[in-house]
Formats: C-alpha cells, structure tokens, sequence
C-alpha cells in the first residue's frame, strides 16, 4: 500500500499539484489519470523520489519516505520497479543483461540463479528466447515488456508505470495492461499506473484518481465512470468518440 | 557561480552512496577501453605529426651559425614534454572523449535510463561517472606519454628526411641537460586535465534538459569549457609549479 498526503509541487511559481492526498492498494492497478498537463507524471516522480515535493508526505506500507534518511530512501527504491514511458532500457546492453541489471547491481544471487530469475521473468512477459537481442532490434510493444520484466525481477513490491501504452498500437496496448493486471494480482504489488488512455481505465481501472490542474478531481472505479457527476471528468472521458458512443 | 556550486555538489555525489567494488572494476575497465584504446590512433597520429612539425619550425626560424643544430631536437623535446604533449592533447581528448561523455550521458538523460537507475536506488552519480573519472585518470597519462615518445619520434624522422638535423644531433639535443622535473611536471598537468575533462564533461552531460538538440548543445558545451579549464589549469600550473 502506498499513501500520500497532501502533496504540493510548484515550477518557478506556478503550482503543479495542490494539496494531492490518496491511498493506491496493494494486488490492483492503480490508476492515475488526466489530460496532458495535469501533473499526472510529476506526482509519479514525487512518489518514487525522482522529485521531491514542496510539501506533504508520503508513505510505502509504513515507512515514511519523503523525510527518510538516504538508507532508508535506498532501502525503499529497492522494493520498487518502474516502466518508464519510453521503456528507458539500456541501449549498450541486450535483453538479458538490461533484465539481469537490478540483480547485478543490487544482490549477490549466483550467476545460475541470476539467469534462472531473468529467464522466469522473460518467459512471464513473453518474451522468452529474447535474451541476446539488443533494445533497438526489438519493437516498442517488446521494449515495454522487457521494461516490465526489469521492473518485477527484483521481487518488487511497487510497480510504478508511465504511460505503459503511449506509442502502442491498440492491440499491443491491451497486451501490455493485460500484463500489468496478471503480474499485479500474481505477485500483490502496489502497481500505480499514469495513463490517459480510456481504454486501459476501461480494462484495468480497479482504482482510478483523476486529475485536473493539479487537483484530485475525482476517485472511483472503472464501474463508476459514466455517473461520476463532475463536469471536469465527464470532458475528459466523453471526449473519445467511443466513449460518446456509448453515452 | 550557481553552475559552479552545482558542479561542486556533483563533485560531492560522486563519492557517497556508491555500490560495491566489484561493481565498478568492470566498468572502470569497460572506461579504460572506450577511452584509452579507442584514442590511440588519433592521439599518436596527431603526436607524430606534432613533433615533425616542432622540428622543422624549429630549424626554420634557427639560422644563426653560431646556434648548434642539436637546439632543434632541444627545443623539439622541451616543448613536447612541457605542453604540446599535455596540452594540446588534452584538447583534443576533451574534443573526442569530453564530448562523447557528455553526449553518451545527456542520452542517457533524456531517455530516462539515469532516472530508472535512481528509481532502483543506484545513485547514478557514481554509478555513471565515477567509472568515466577512474578511467580517464588512468589512461589520459599514458596517452600523454605515447604522445611525448611518438612526437620526439617524428621530430627524429622528420629531422632525419628533410636533413635539417642528423639523427646523432638530435639525439644529443632530446639527452642535453635534461630536466627529469619536466616529466613530473607533465605527468601533474595530465592528471588535472584528465580529472577537468571527465568531471566537466559528465557534469554538463549529466544535467541536460530538453531533447536531442540540447544533447548536441550539452556537447559542445562540454569541449568549450574543458578546454577554457585546461588552458586556466595550464597556466596556473605553470605559475605555480615552475618557478
């Protein structure tokens, strides 16, 4: 579980988010969503430490993070494994060794077990017999996966996820929530997700906060969507056509 | 002046928080290569014709009977073991290995791979560039003495082609009255032009925004200020270690 309160960001001047607060559970995908400009990412970066934030704190399980010590802030980042929008995969290294990395850096596993860990990882992303490709042979839909299996090869208890589908094709992108969702309720982690896209809302929003101009605008499931009663949000949904459609 | 105590805090970050040992001795290695080997032939060929160059200069603007000829390869061996050898070579290092650090790491920077290590709890600082530091002061001095040797190599051959200087007389001068200091000399300006060049390097590298634009304007920006740094370190260190 990861609880934040009262989150405050400003950029020279002009505030970013006001005031956020919220609780993401543990074995379902959170969802933070929001137009473009809405502060979706920079609360992501807030909440893994990429930023810090002007005010207000932040909670894994029951440790505080934002005031912690360096060890302590190093001991948490350890449990967490992230998807970065473009993948972030390390462009000299192949597959496996961008999977392994984690391992490398931060155990002293056996190198059978190490191998034995990414291969499992590989497989549960599918993506086995990948292993000696380097990112760029590999399509985008494929770099996410590899980003996936990188982020949960550590035995992360936090998955965190930056646009998973930006780029994708539909197809690909169902692939990809559909992944994020198994590996979510297979392991139990506390997966946030920032998304602006209705159909990942729609597939695997078990828990949706929705921003606007900084602001929690609304909170509910993918089951309440379409009786939310804010004006704001209905925009934000109802601007697909589908979505109209449906309406 | 806040550009110069951010450089100082990254300066500072280099050294806390780091990994194991073992992490770094295959990077450190991976560094040496990257920035050692693949110099090689740029620094010797640069070096080479330096010292071809040094020597005809040299006998050029010689004409007096009364100075010996040996005064060229004297004068050859002074001014490449001084500066042409650390110097000019620490501006073409910073042109090759400063900006490729800086590039190589603003890359980094703006695909996210800097902040996914920072995510994992890896402090990126060391991880990055603490490898890129140990290897260039590792290699950069025995880049300056390859240059040193193959620049009074192509004074010799160069002497010796266009008759300028008989290959015995330019021996005699490179051995007259030498001043092993000079080596010493040279070896502290390679060391502080290999740790300016890395730092500053990785520095602007490491904090650049924006896209691939400010990538190549993080690079460039990079070998202009290695290179005001190694001339500032170049003449202060004159001052103060030749007196």
């Amino acid at each position: 579980m990861i609880k934040i309160e009262n989150i405050h960001k400003s950029f020279q001047g002009k505030t970013i988010l006001n005031g956020i607060s919220g609780v993401f559970e543990q074995g379902k995908p959170n969802l933070i969503i929001g137009a473009s400009g809405t502060g979706k990412s920079v609360l992501l970066k807030c909440i893994v430490g990429l930023i810090a934030p002007d005010e207000g704190h932040i909670y894994y399980g029951d440790k505080e993070f934002t005031n912690a010590s360096r060890d302590t802030k190093t001991e948490i980042r350890r449990e967490i494994g992230m998807l970065f929008q473009g993948g972030a995969l390390f462009d000299s290294k192949t597959v496996e060794e961008n999977v392994m990395f984690p391992l490398d850096v931060l155990t002293k596993m056996p190198p059978e077990e190490k191998i034995d860990r990414v291969n499992f990882c590989l497989k549960r992303v599918g993506l086995e017999g990948q292993n000696k490709k380097m990112p760029s042979e590999i399509s985008g839909g494929m770099q996410k996966r590899v980003g996936i299996a990188r982020a949960i090869v550590n035995n992360s208890h936090f998955l965190f996820c930056d646009e998973p589908n930006s780029g994708l094709d539909p197809q690909t992108s169902i692939l990809i929530d559909d992944l994020i969702l198994e590996i979510t309720e297979e392991f139990n982690i506390t997966t946030l997700v920032v998304t602006h896209d209705m159909n990942s809302v729609l597939g695997i929003g078990s828990k949706i906060m929705f921003l606007y101009e900084g602001i929690k605008c609304w909170e509910g499931t993918k089951d309440e969507i379409t009786d939310s009663g804010v004006t704001e949000f209905d925009d934000f949904v109802f601007a697909n056509k589908v979505m109209q459609r449906l309406r | 002046m806040e550009a110069l105590g951010k450089y100082f805090l990254f300066l500072g970050k280099l050294l806390v928080n780091r990994e194991s040992f073992g992490t770094y001795v295959k990077l450190v290695i991976d560094e040496c290569m990257a920035i050692g080997i693949n110099s090689i032939f740029l620094v010797s060929l640069v070096s080479f014709f330096m010292g071809a160059v040094t020597t005809i200069q040299t006998a050029y603007n010689l004409v007096s009977p009364l100075i010996p000829d040996y005064v060229i390869s004297l004068v050859v061996r002074d001014m490449t073991i001084l500066e042409l050898a650390p110097t000019i070579i620490g501006v073409i290092y910073a042109g090759k290995v400063g900006s490729s650090m800086a590039s190589g790491l603003g890359t980094m920077r703006i695909s996210e791979q800097i902040d996914a290590l920072e995510v994992m709890g890896i402090n990126s600082t060391s991880y990055l560039v603490l490898p890129k530091l140990l290897g260039s002061l590792f290699m950069y001095p025995l880049l300056v003495i390859l240059a040193g040797l193959l620049s009074i190599v192509g004074g010799y051959l160069a002497g010796q082609l266009t008759g300028v200087i008989t290959p015995t007389e330019y021996v005699y001068g490179i051995r007259f009255e030498f001043n092993p200091y000079m080596v010493t000399f040279a070896m502290i300006k390679s060391f502080v032009f290999a740790f300016l060049v890395a730092t500053i390097s990785s520095f602007k590298g490491y904090y650049t925004t924006g896209g691939a634009v400010e990538v190549g304007k993080a690079s460039t920006s990079a070998v202009t200020q290695s290179v005001i740094a190694i001339l500032t370190a170049d003449y202060l260190l004159a001052q103060l270690l030749l007196k």
